[in-house]
């Protein structure tokens, strides 16, 4: 009986297994292997073909690169850190003060504009933003400008609509933990004498911490690997370290360059985000949970 | 004796329903106050009120005779202890205990002389370090309440703590937090729906019912003269007797049962407004097999249904003749009435004066499955 029922639940368990197990595999981890070999591989003066760690070495001696990767990281810390000042307010509101018929529907307004394409969603911010775009014609027809400004083209621009494409995945996980806080401890901490702010601080903060971590994670690699908004939206002097390595692979046609950029961003940023984790002192298997 | 708490006329509705309505009483420094009422009687909403959560709609809450109105509840001299106790799970117990007085910016070498010591006095000592998921049930309990008297609070407030404990850990917190108010002789305002809880603990026991005050008075007050059918049902044990009540010509008052006996009635009833009565006798008010000695004007014969033992707390549950009512009689466990059996037919009775009538009401203290 009890051979029989566990032949049966291995079975089952290879039944659900073995998709998973192809899918991250051969669509995940095979090309993964391959531009990790591209990467390490150079040609030489005569046209052989060998190891070189050259492509790697190009990025720490060519200022341009490490400068892009420097300023679109930088750039990444700083949209998440003004994601996590909006969702913060936003998923307050969603869990504790709205009430519970509204909730569902607050969510729904975070989610819909996540139903359109992200390519769609920017040429949006375009057609509001550019040179005769509705905001110019707006605020000239009142008075506020005398002639249209470009606003498109702008770091600024850009961090606003990185912080607009990116919100939700912080929100989500936010909402998710604030939900398990019992109101109560806020009161209680009003009650021993904490006004609004020491409440934010000590804590509504360190409750949602392990929320407000993955959601960080989350929204950090989004922007660091994104392409379309920095591309679209950003200045034509200010290079995001993802057009870098689709620079490399399509104009310059050197995978091998590319792919060893691609793994130095992985592997940059993973390091980031270990140094975050400790610095915050959270454990990163409750962070995942 | 200065008041520590007075509440005036206070009042709070939420919409169209009256959660609080009217309430008024004084606390004195030092005491052990409670109000007593089954859920839903808007004893929270009115704890809430003296907190500073809610804000009244009417009426003033006083503390130390200063208005509380335009006052924070991070401003108020008051603390509460919450039901489900609001421990912050993301700190330990030290760090707990010193979330007030940090707020109060206190010196730090003053904040761990003060924690110090209000552990040693709920008897948590060596417990600074612990981490809130590592303590009992019991021990959360004092934390949550040292959390609160190491601020020294005019007034404390405590919303049914004792609520989530298991039936045996709650009879010992009882006698422990009586004795740990006498200790520290702080002002409690408790609220609970254990009648058994605000009987023990408390100096005054208000009973509220429906957003009002029934009866505020000692908890002897309160089971010997209540002055409601509702107090005469909540508090403590009663039997609830449905009679009819008549005078005689010489001006004394009689009841007719059911069974239709008249039995002697004291003090004077007012029969303008119909005479559906309801009689309530204490279950160990009631003699079983009154000897003749004993002169006892009412008696009546029962059957034993049934013989409900809980050592000393053991009752009889019997059936006057000629009725279907149940009456419970408690039943000495001195060997005195070891002879009984179900089935059995007894005669009860009991004094005039230890009965109560008041006029009929359909009100029902707890819903019956």
């Amino acid at each position: 009986m009890t051979k029989h029922s566990s032949r049966r639940i291995r079975w089952s368990f290879f039944v659900f297994f073995v998709p998973v197990f192809l899918w991250l595999f051969l669509l995940i981890v095979l090309p993964q292997i391959e531009l990790l070999r591209m990467s390490f591989v150079g040609t030489d003066f005569y046209g052989e073909s060998g190891f070189t760690l050259s492509h790697y070495w190009a990025f720490f001696s060519e200022p341009i690169y490490w400068l892009t990767f420097v300023r679109t990281a930088g750039y990444a810390i700083l949209v998440t850190f003004i994601v996590l000042l909006v969702a913060l307010p936003v998923s307050f509101f969603i869990t504790k003060v709205a009430n519970l018929k509204v909730t569902g529907f607050l969510m729904v307004l975070v989610m819909v504009p996540f139903w359109v394409s992200e390519l769609v969603r920017v040429y949006g911010w375009m057609i509001l933003l550019r040179e005769s775009g509705v905001l110019n014609k707006f605020l000239v027809a009142i008075g506020i400008l005398d002639q249209p400004v470009e606003m498109l083209y702008r770091d600024s621009t850009m961090v606003m609509g990185l912080v607009y494409t990116t919100m939700l995945f912080m929100i989500v996980p936010v909402v998710g933990v604030m939900e398990s806080l019992d109101d109560s401890l806020i009161e209680a901490a009003h009650d021993l004498g904490a006004k609004r702010l020491t409440i934010w601080r000590t804590i509504i903060i360190p409750y949602c911490m392990p929320g407000i971590m993955s959601g960080s994670i989350i929204v950090f690699m989004l922007v660091l690997g994104s392409y379309l908004t920095p591309n679209l939206m950003g200045g034509k002097n200010s290079i995001w370290f993802t057009e870098q390595i689709y620079n490399q692979m399509i104009y310059y046609f050197n995978w091998n360059q590319g792919a060893a950029f691609g793994f130095l961003l992985l592997l940059l940023s993973s390091l980031l985000i270990w140094l975050a984790l400790k610095i915050t002192g959270q454990d990163w298997r409750k962070v995942i949970k | 004796m200065q008041n520590a708490l007075s509440v005036e006329n206070l009042t709070k509705k939420f919409g169209d329903f009256t959660a609080v309505n009217g309430v008024s009483f004084d606390v004195e420094d030092g005491k052990f106050f409670s109000i007593l009422g089954p859920s839903g009687c808007g004893k929270t909403t009115l704890l809430r009120m003296i907190a500073g959560f809610y804000e009244p709609t009417a009426g003033l809450v006083k503390i130390r005779d200063k208005d509380m109105t335009a006052v924070e509840p991070n401003k108020r001299p008051v603390n509460l202890v919450f039901q489900h106790l609001a421990l912050f799970p993301m700190m330990n117990v030290y760090e707990n205990i010193a979330f007030g007085l940090k707020r109060r910016h206190e010196p730090d070498t003053q904040i761990k002389e003060k924690v110090g010591s209000i552990l040693e006095r709920v008897g948590l000592p060596e417990y600074s370090k612990k981490r809130i998921d590592q303590l009992s049930g019991g021990q959360k309990q004092r934390i949550a309440i040292a959390r609160c008297l190491v601020l020294e609070p005019s007034v404390l407030l405590l919303d049914e703590p004792l609520g989530a404990l298991d039936a045996k850990l709650r009879e010992h917190m009882k006698v422990e937090l009586k004795k740990l108010q006498t200790m520290v002789g702080t002002t409690f305002v408790y609220i609970t729906h254990d009648q058994s809880e605000a009987m023990v603990m408390s100096d005054h026991v208000a009973v509220m019912n429906a957003g009002q005050f029934e009866q505020i008075g000692t908890p002897q007050d309160l089971y010997h003269s209540p002055n409601s059918s509702f107090v005469a049902q909540f508090v403590g044990n009663n039997n609830k007797l449905s009679a009819k009540v008549h005078k005689d010509e010489s001006g004394t008052f009689f009841a007719r049962y059911l069974d239709g006996r008249d039995y002697r009635v004291e003090g004077a009833i007012d029969l303008s407004e119909g005479d559906e009565y309801d009689m309530f006798i204490r279950p160990e008010a009631v003699l079983i097999n009154p000897t003749k000695s004993e002169t006892i004007p009412n008696t009546m014969n029962c059957d034993v249904k049934a013989i409900l033992f809980d050592g000393g707390n053991s009752q009889l549950l019997v059936i006057p003749e000629g009725t279907d009512q149940e009456l419970i009689v408690g039943l000495p466990q001195n060997k005195q009435f070891d002879y009984l059996k179900a089935k059995d037919t007894i005669q009860i009775g009991w004094n005039p004066g230890t009965a109560v009538c008041f006029p009929k009401t359909e009100l029902k203290i707890y819903d019956e499955a």
